[in-house]
């Protein structure tokens, strides 16, 4: 692989990948909405 | 509380991890590992990511919005699909109809779509049974060729293709009966964690694989080479419009926006919760899927073995199926079964988290509307999804497949997408849109994306829109803008002008005429059911550089010596054997040269056939859309009820949230 070529992979694949990372990381460590909310899993009574 | 609410208060997502693996998984499919390389390579390699990450930014993120928000706009009034989610956006009779596109979408493209995931499944069970071992890359694709062909069967099961279609179809049937968190999101939480999974192991194979699988004598034989010509920058390229189209049709359609999809699995959420962070999260996941998965096994590894020349002659959707088998049969018996379950059920998994949510639209119409039970709802669209779906079975050869394809499944979503960019930012207004998708947002939404929301991806749509109504002859650009305007047979304007059928263009004929220009290379007969066989080959003359590689456009041959000519098969008839050949090997033909008779009942019929069905269903879609607008007015339905507890009310100023 040329240098450029390589330089390009890595920057677009590992950006992606970092970007993809923080995004979910925000989903998993944000604090749920007071119910009633969106998610079952988390009722106190199930629907 | 009406009935609807009661119903639909029984359907909601488990988790917010789940709603977001389900939205990636409504996302992800087959074209990120197969369509995407193909584009990039085709378009520029290193340097087609810029436009495609640029129209990611300023329209597929903004799609995403318009779509998660629209989607839970019309849950707040208890509607979970388009069609009176866009009449409670707009008050127009015009717009709830358009509406429809969001579930005739769906079922067009699902009646396809579980054909090819079909595919996969038996594609796993011809991997775990190695029936591709031994065989020459010819074979197994011939093999592929014989499994479509309904009346062969590769398993000794009759109907097989038949068989995993209904098989698949009613999986999938099963699963959207058991609800979304029940069904949809279960899958999605063990599809696509074992979907990367799987895509990361044959990921590494393709970043590793080098020329270690080789052949003698293959000199561009070498994984580097395909990941080269993938990434390499060509700059140059940015200023073709070919390229910024190109890359724009990529991100419309790996996001699966335009489709009624997203609008259904938003309506479950509440007002309360975020879609800002949730959508670009499934956008950013799929992304990652695409660019970082998909770029590392298609094309490094069918270069480690069949060279760049042979790549970019082929490369192409075809590949999953009659070239991957192929390759993975070079790494042994026990690689080789690992490596096909591992391809084959990646691609399962990003197909059937695609064709479950098609089934969600047409599930939440007919509850919201009809009171149905989600048993009910599912497999009445598994029903329609059958007989919508057996003529792409049965009759795949003969192309109603790819006219699905076209119409509901490329068209239709283009023509949707712009219609919902419009409403959101001028019917329904800029200044509720932006406040819609700010409602709960766990992140801050960059203010700069509101007059990209108004102005910009509509007309990115729109341009999108206009360059497949007539797209140029060859996608040349730079010609018609010249003033050489010819349309391409693949614009909308040629589709309907069946511009590409240049012969055989009578629903029945007494004669086939050959569709190329040629000379017959070969008469024969077919193995499996005695029918003639004509090949019509065509001179082609190759560049190659001195180290064996081919030459491309803007690159000169600096040795003509490096010029080499060969006759290449070009179209394959298999004609009925109680029909009459009219040519013999060595005649010349043209496009029009009569090659057989007997009576034919040509391509163009079957074609036509396909359009009046999706026709047909479309305008039964809308007719079920008037039955259900005339039972509201009878009931005395406004629409105006909202029904999402958590909704702050119209005066509650977001930036406080």
């Amino acid at each position: 692989m040329t240098t450029s070529a390589l330089i390009t992979m890595i920057t677009v694949q590992g950006t992606v990948t970092l970007v993809t990372a923080y995004l979910f990381w925000r989903v998993l460590t944000t604090p749920p909405k007071p119910e009633p909310d969106s998610f079952a899993d988390n009722d106190d009574v199930p629907r | 509380m009406s009935d609807t609410t009661t119903l639909n208060k029984q359907e909601s997502w488990g988790s917010r991890v789940g709603l977001i693996l389900a939205m990636a998984g409504n996302a992800v499919g087959l074209g990120n590992f197969l369509r995407f390389p193909v584009q990039a390579v085709q378009n520029g390699g290193g340097a087609f990511i810029i436009p495609y990450i640029v129209c990611f930014l300023l329209m597929g993120i903004p799609m995403l919005w318009i779509e998660w928000a629209t989607g839970r706009f019309g849950g707040r009034y208890g509607n979970h699909s388009t069609p009176f989610i866009l009449d409670k956006m707009t008050k127009s009779n015009f717009w709830k109809y358009f509406g429809v596109f969001g579930i005739f979408t769906n079922i067009g493209v699902a009646a396809y779509y579980c054909y090819i995931e079909s595919w996969t499944m038996a594609y796993v069970y011809h991997s775990i049974m190695q029936t591709f071992s031994a065989k020459t890359q010819a074979e197994v694709a011939a093999f592929f060729n014989s499994y479509v062909d309904v009346a062969y069967s590769t398993t000794g099961i009759p109907f097989e293709a038949v068989i995993f279609y209904i098989v698949c179809l009613a999986l999938n049937t099963y699963i959207l009966s058991r609800g979304l968190s029940g069904g949809v999101e279960k899958v999605a939480k063990i599809g696509m964690p074992l979907l990367i999974l799987f895509g990361v192991f044959l990921a590494v194979r393709g970043l590793t694989l080098g020329d270690s699988g080789a052949p003698a004598g293959c000199a561009d034989c070498n994984a580097y080479l395909g990941l080269n010509f993938l990434w390499e920058p060509k700059f140059e390229s940015i200023l073709d419009p070919k390229v910024w189209l190109a890359a724009a049709g990529q991100i419309f359609f790996t996001l699966s926006v335009g489709m009624g999809t997203i609008q259904c699995y938003a309506s479950y959420v509440k007002s309360r919760d975020d879609i800002a962070l949730n959508a670009m999260s499934a956008g950013f996941m799929n992304g990652f899927v695409e660019i970082v998965l998909g770029a590392s096994i298609v094309i490094p590894i069918a270069v480690g073995y069949l060279g760049l020349d042979w790549v970019l002659d082929n490369a192409g959707f075809s590949m999953a199926f009659q070239t991957m088998p192929y390759l993975f049969a070079q790494w042994g018996p026990f690689l080789a079964t690992m490596a096909g379950v591992m391809w084959f059920g990646l691609l399962f998994f990003a197909g059937i988290t695609s064709s479950l949510a098609m089934g969600t639209p047409w599930m939440g119409f007919m509850r919201d509307e009809f009171n149905w039970s989600r048993e009910k709802a599912a497999w009445s669209f598994g029903l329609v999804t059958l007989v919508m779906g057996l003529p792409t079975v049965f009759f795949y050869q003969q192309g109603v497949f790819d006219e699905y394809d076209y119409w509901a499944g490329t068209v239709s979503l283009v023509i949707f997408a712009l219609a919902e960019s419009l409403i959101f930012a001028w019917l329904f207004g800029i200044r509720r849109g932006w406040r819609e998708i700010n409602l709960g947002a766990d992140i801050q939404v960059p203010t700069f994306y509101k007059p990209v929301l108004k102005y910009v991806t509509p007309s990115l749509l729109l341009v999108v829109f206009l360059s497949a109504l007539v797209t140029p002859k060859g996608n040349d650009w730079e010609a018609a803008f010249s003033g050489k305007w010819e349309l391409d047979a693949s614009s909308i304007i040629g589709k309907i002008q069946h511009k590409g059928i240049v012969a055989n263009r009578a629903y029945f004929s007494d004669v086939l005429e050959s569709e190329v220009e040629g000379v017959v290379f070969n008469i024969g007969r077919t193995a499996r059911r005695n029918r003639h066989l004509v090949e019509i080959a065509q001179q082609k003359t190759f560049y190659r550089s001195p180290a064996g590689v081919r030459l491309y456009e803007g690159e000169e041959a600096v040795d003509k010596s490096l010029l080499f000519d060969s006759l290449v098969v070009v179209k394959a008839y298999r004609i009925a054997p109680d029909k009459e050949l009219l040519v013999k090997v060595g005649d010349k033909v043209e496009v029009g040269t009569p090659i057989a008779k007997g009576g034919f009942v040509n391509d163009i019929f079957y074609i036509d056939m396909a359009r009046l069905l999706l026709m047909g269903l479309f305008i039964g879609i809308c007719v079920l859309v008037y039955v259900a607008t005339k039972k509201r007015e009878r009931e005395g339905k406004t629409g105006d009820e909202i029904v999402d507890e958590t909704y702050p009310g119209d005066d509650y100023d977001v930036t406080n949230s």
